[in-house]
């Protein structure tokens, strides 16, 4: 039971620092899908706008970062993110010194990555909706933002669940990236931890276990949000 | 094995050198003074790609037989096998093999050893044990949405179980599959640069040496151009392989 009592909680133990790395990995995550959703509704609306000057910038940079290992990507953003506020901080006289937050660093990185893949999705949502409706709603009086929000945008949920279900799937998977630039979220905790007891075979055997219970919680709340969506609407089949 | 190590070595050389040669009018500097090593990553890169590609197809297709047509133990095995390698980030994966099983040592692994000890064998086992698994997925949903009919038919005039897999369900799962799968060997593609994290001198390993040195960031960006072309040749490919088939039948 030598395996246990490594994974005790306190001093002696790794446990406290795997669960601590756990909820950090859910933070990443989190505030990551939120940002962006945000961003990827902004693409979303870019890249249908009947403007070329906006659409194809959009449509240009959707391809580069969907092209682009996900890897790469978040190392440029960090490292990119971390000179160039430094420059600019450095050049308005407000800090000599800069680092950027491994966390912040990590969150940009993931919500580009995430909101190039959302924004597809919402553009499929956008377009599921049918233009009646909303003729419908202006038609009843209702001012267009308020359709947007009361109309189209419940409408809209449903369609882009299932994809953003998928997507929360590779962004929780993804956040293990931050591991490389020394975020210590569950992976790099579960490397530490090894290298420290010369056991990393048992640590990031208990990590991967760690974020197979993420992924198959994550997958349990998916199913529910679906039915929840789609409450209201007959089903075809089944 | 050693001749063919030799000449896979002499064709990343030679590639990456003539390239380099071809294009050096045309880029920048920085970019020429990493060239030779940039393109011999990309070369490494698409090898991974090609290999584990065919050898998760290979496996892939057992497995989602097993998910669609097995009897319940057998479905539930193959079934735990994909929720274990995507319900785990590839990273891990990675480092579960390399630096955990790897740390076992050469006595304990005896024979395994020869794969295990060497980052690109272990690169090449995770990308391909990862990528099958879905696969495996993708072509379990090509099945599943092949009308039963099909299959009805084909038992009903004669065929054989293994006939009509592959005379008639075979084909068409892989039509229907055919999209999804496109993509994921474009995430495969884009996935393959986390070996560089186990010492792999991928694309992505050649670009992380180089930024070591120089701390140049426009590397990365040469190095996403690179991505991207890659990216674009997959796809083409892709797009060609489809049209030949919509004209074959």
């Amino acid at each position: 039971m030598e395996g246990l009592s490594l994974l005790a909680l306190g001093a002696d133990g790794w446990g406290d620092e795997l669960l601590r790395g756990a909820w950090l990995t859910l933070q990443l995550a989190l505030v990551t899908l939120f940002f962006g959703i945000l961003l990827g509704l902004l693409l979303a609306a870019a890249r249908l706008s009947s403007w070329k000057i906006i659409r194809w910038p959009c449509m240009g940079w959707l391809l580069v970062v969907r092209g682009t290992p996900e890897f790469l990507v978040l190392l440029l953003i960090y490292f990119g993110l971390d000179r160039y506020l430094s420059q600019i901080l450095r050049f308005l006289g407000i800090a000599e010194q800069f680092e950027l937050p491994r966390f912040a660093g990590a969150v940009v990185g993931l919500a580009v990555i995430f909101s190039a893949y959302a924004a597809e999705i919402f553009r499929g949502a956008w377009r599921a909706v049918p233009k009646g409706q909303m003729e419908a709603a202006v038609a009843v009086g209702m001012s267009p933002l308020a359709g947007f929000w009361r109309v189209r945008m419940p409408q809209m949920w449903r369609f882009a669940i299932p994809g953003l279900g998928n997507l929360w799937m590779v962004l929780l998977k993804d956040t293990s990236l931050a591991a490389v630039i020394a975020l210590n979220e569950l992976l790099r905790m579960a490397k530490i931890a090894g290298e420290t007891t010369r056991d990393p075979l048992f640590f990031f055997a208990v990590a991967a276990l760690i974020y197979l219970f993420m992924t198959a919680c994550s997958d349990l709340v998916r199913l529910w949000l679906e039915r929840r969506a789609r409450r209201g609407v007959r089903a075809v089949a089944g | 094995m050693s001749n063919l190590a030799d000449f896979w070595d002499n064709v990343r050389e030679q590639a990456s050198v003539s390239v380099c040669e071809a294009v050096t009018f045309a880029t920048p500097e920085l970019f020429d003074r990493g060239c030779e090593r940039l393109i011999e990553g990309a070369i490494v890169t698409i090898g991974l790609l090609v290999v584990s590609c065919l050898a998760g197809f290979c496996i892939a297709v057992p497995l989602s037989l097993a998910r669609a047509f097995g009897a319940p133990w057998l479905s539930r095995t193959a079934w735990a096998y994909t929720y274990l390698f995507r319900g785990t980030p590839l990273l891990i994966q990675l480092w579960l093999i390399y630096f955990g099983v790897g740390s076992l040592g050469k006595d304990l692994l005896g024979p395994v050893w020869w794969l295990l000890g060497d980052a690109e064998r272990v690169g090449l086992l995770v990308l391909t044990l990862n990528t099958s698994a879905y696969v495996a997925e993708i072509l379990r949903g090509g099945f599943v949405n092949v009308p039963a009919d099909q299959r009805e038919a084909a038992m009903a005039s004669g065929m054989s179980p293994f006939l009509t897999l592959r005379r008639v369900l075979f084909p068409q799962a892989l039509r229907i599959a055919w999209p999804a799968y496109g993509n994921e060997i474009i995430l495969l593609l884009k996935g393959s640069a986390l070996v560089s994290t186990i010492t792999v001198l991928d694309l992505m390993g050649q670009l992380r040496t180089l930024f070591s040195r120089s701390y140049a960031l426009d590397l990365f960006l040469y190095g996403a151009v690179l991505y991207l072309i890659l990216v674009l040749i997959v796809t083409g490919l892709l797009r060609g392989i489809e049209r030949l088939w919509i004209r074959a039948s």
